[in-house]
């Protein structure tokens, strides 16, 4: 069963008006571009319409698009358990200079993890986020790495190294 | 307060086991094949909470991918696992021929397939070797580990490298596999049919074994779902989702085997689903050596593939196509892609986006074991700190893959 995506982004933007969902033409993946605001509330429709029924998640990015304004997409991965082979990508745009969105964390459990690291790597921010701490790289880390403006080489060595006593690693709240 | 209560306040006061324990296990911990610290919180020897820190292991696999070409992704692939190598290359590779739209000839399908299909075994192999080990089934783990040697040969046989294999091109493959290939393979997966019937009479009877397996680490199918968990985890769930039988790519759509499940989502159902999806990697091995056939084993496109030696000394033509490629890189169409297949773990996939230049714009990776760590916590819970040693090793994480 191929996934009828131009039918499917229809239904969003019925079940979610502010969402603006349309498909994207021409991707190999079906693709539909959502609203990031709506983005929880989307993935959630996804998630419990019966007969869609995308529960499983598969992945978040992000991508840093070089635009003269600056561009950051964000990608939610889901899979229908109807019909495994449907695989479908949500992507919303947000702005490079304030990249902000509403966290989807109580959506998809995965989806915690897969923010944490959109925000080490990219610097977007979860609003309602539970856990909102770097993953991959250390506390003291300026920066985020998969920023394109970030140069590749740059080094950061995590110098004078941390008392662990003093200064420990952050917590979970 | 009476002299009772007075007396058990003081009994509660002295006794260390009353209280809350916060421990920290890891980053370098003998017990967890991986670099990972955990930071427990212990009723007793019961785990309440856990945290986990990931990161040792991050070399910034994405960010590098953007700095060259190609093809120079491929050498990195391999380092996301090194017990299954050839399938992260394949995959890569798989995922940048859809967007160009080529297809690699046949007979490089079934070199592929037959390779993921040893890698697989072997992944499986250290997994579960290891898992044993660490139960203290020392015996069973080193036949595991015998086993696995012999597809790491293979590998050094077929591509030279032990781990670093760099086998897979977009179009194809390096080169073809060495004349006896065939019998290289048949005899590894003869000897290890042999080891897997071993281990079987070694554990399927084997009370501590049992015991330190079933009914540990329950997680839910609705939980494995929403934490985004694929592969032998979500299988042990009940869950029927094999990526080679979903949505196959490659040729997998020409093989008959059947996806292992498991009932309650436990570590027994772990293993046992693990220990047959090795036996079913053999069913497709047989099968594709008896479809496959001779021909080329990378497309016939100067465009994506570099053009034999001769042409590059002899004629013009074929020394420019050659720097072209090395240089400049294989053009990949402008576009996007999210591309998955069965990694030995789960779903390996790669979201893969380029602008039409010779190197990608972004390419992400999809860990399987990275959503299998982040539900970790829910498995755990409730179990003691000796049962984290076993799930731990079942969730199978490999830094290289999870912290990329």
């Amino acid at each position: 069963m191929a996934l009828d995506v131009a039918r499917l982004a229809a239904r969003i933007a019925a079940a979610v008006p502010a969402s603006d969902a349309r498909e994207v033409d021409g991707a190999p993946t079906p693709t539909i571009m959502v609203g990031a605001t709506e983005m929880p509330e989307v993935l959630a429709f996804l998630r419990d319409e019966p007969g869609l029924e995308f529960k499983l998640f598969v992945d978040a990015t992000a991508i840093d698009r070089e635009t003269p304004q600056g561009m950051i997409e964000v990608v939610y991965v889901v899979r229908s358990v109807v019909e495994f082979s449907s695989c479908l990508v949500l992507k919303a745009v947000l702005d490079a200079a304030e990249p902000l969105m509403p966290t989807s964390a109580g959506v998809h459990l995965g989806a915690n993890w897969a923010e944490r690291e959109i925000w080490d790597m990219f610097g977007v921010v979860f609003e309602g986020h539970p856990d909102p701490r770097r993953i991959l790289m250390y506390p003291e880390f300026v920066g985020h790495p998969l920023r394109k403006s970030y140069p590749y080489q740059k080094r950061q060595p995590l110098t004078p190294e941390r008392d662990p006593l003093a200064n420990p690693w952050p917590k979970r709240h | 307060m009476s002299t009772e209560e007075s007396r058990k306040n003081l009994a509660m006061a002295s006794d260390p086991l009353s209280e809350i324990m916060e421990l920290q296990m890891g980053p370098s911990h003998p017990a967890c094949h991986g670099t990972v610290k955990f930071d427990l919180k212990l009723d007793g020897e019961n785990i309440i909470s856990m945290d986990t820190t990931l990161g040792y292991l991050h070399r910034g696999f994405e960010k590098m991918c953007e700095q060259g070409t190609w093809t120079q992704v491929i050498p990195y692939t391999d380092r996301l696992n090194y017990a299954s190598p050839n399938i992260n290359n394949f995959i890569f590779c798989e995922g940048v021929e859809k967007l160009c739209g080529i297809e690699a000839p046949e007979r490089a399908q079934y070199i592929r397939v037959i390779l993921s299909e040893c890698s697989r075994i072997a992944d499986h192999l250290t997994c579960l070797g290891m898992s044993i080990t660490e139960l203290g089934g020392i015996s069973a783990g080193f036949y595991m580990n015998e086993a696995r040697e012999l597809y790491y040969n293979l590998n050094a046989h077929v591509t030279g490298a032990r781990v670093t294999v760099s086998y897979g091109r977009v179009g194809g493959l390096t080169r073809d596999v060495p004349p006896d290939f065939e019998q290289e393979v048949r005899a590894a997966v003869r000897h290890t049919e042999k080891i897997l019937h071993d281990c079987e009479k070694l554990l399927e009877r084997n009370r501590i074994f049992i015991d330190r397996m079933a009914g540990i680490g329950i997680l839910s199918q609705h939980a494995a779902l929403s934490y985004g968990l694929t592969g032998p985890l979500l299988r042990a769930t009940g869950v029927n989702y094999d990526v080679r039988k979903a949505a196959p790519y490659s040729v997998y759509d020409r093989f008959d085997f059947e996806v292992p499940l498991g009932t309650k989502g436990d570590n027994f159902d772990r293993f046992s689903v693990r220990y047959e999806e090795m036996r079913q990697s053999i069913r497709i091995i047989d099968q594709a050596f008896q479809q496959m056939g001779p021909g080329r084993v990378s497309v016939d496109d100067p465009r994506y593939v570099l053009p034999d030696k001769q042409d590059v000394y002899e004629n013009i033509e074929g020394l420019m196509n050659h720097f072209k490629i090395v240089i400049e890189g294989v053009k990949v169409p402008d576009g996007e892609i999210y591309f998955a297949g069965e990694g030995a773990n789960g779903e390996l996939g790669f979201y893969i986006v380029s602008d039409g230049s010779g190197r990608p714009y972004r390419v992400r990776v999809r860990p399987p074991c990275w959503y299998g760590m982040a539900a970790l916590e829910e498995m755990v819970k409730g179990h003691m700190i000796s049962d984290l040693t076993a799930i731990f090793g079942l969730v199978n994480m490999i830094g290289g893959e999870c912290d990329r």
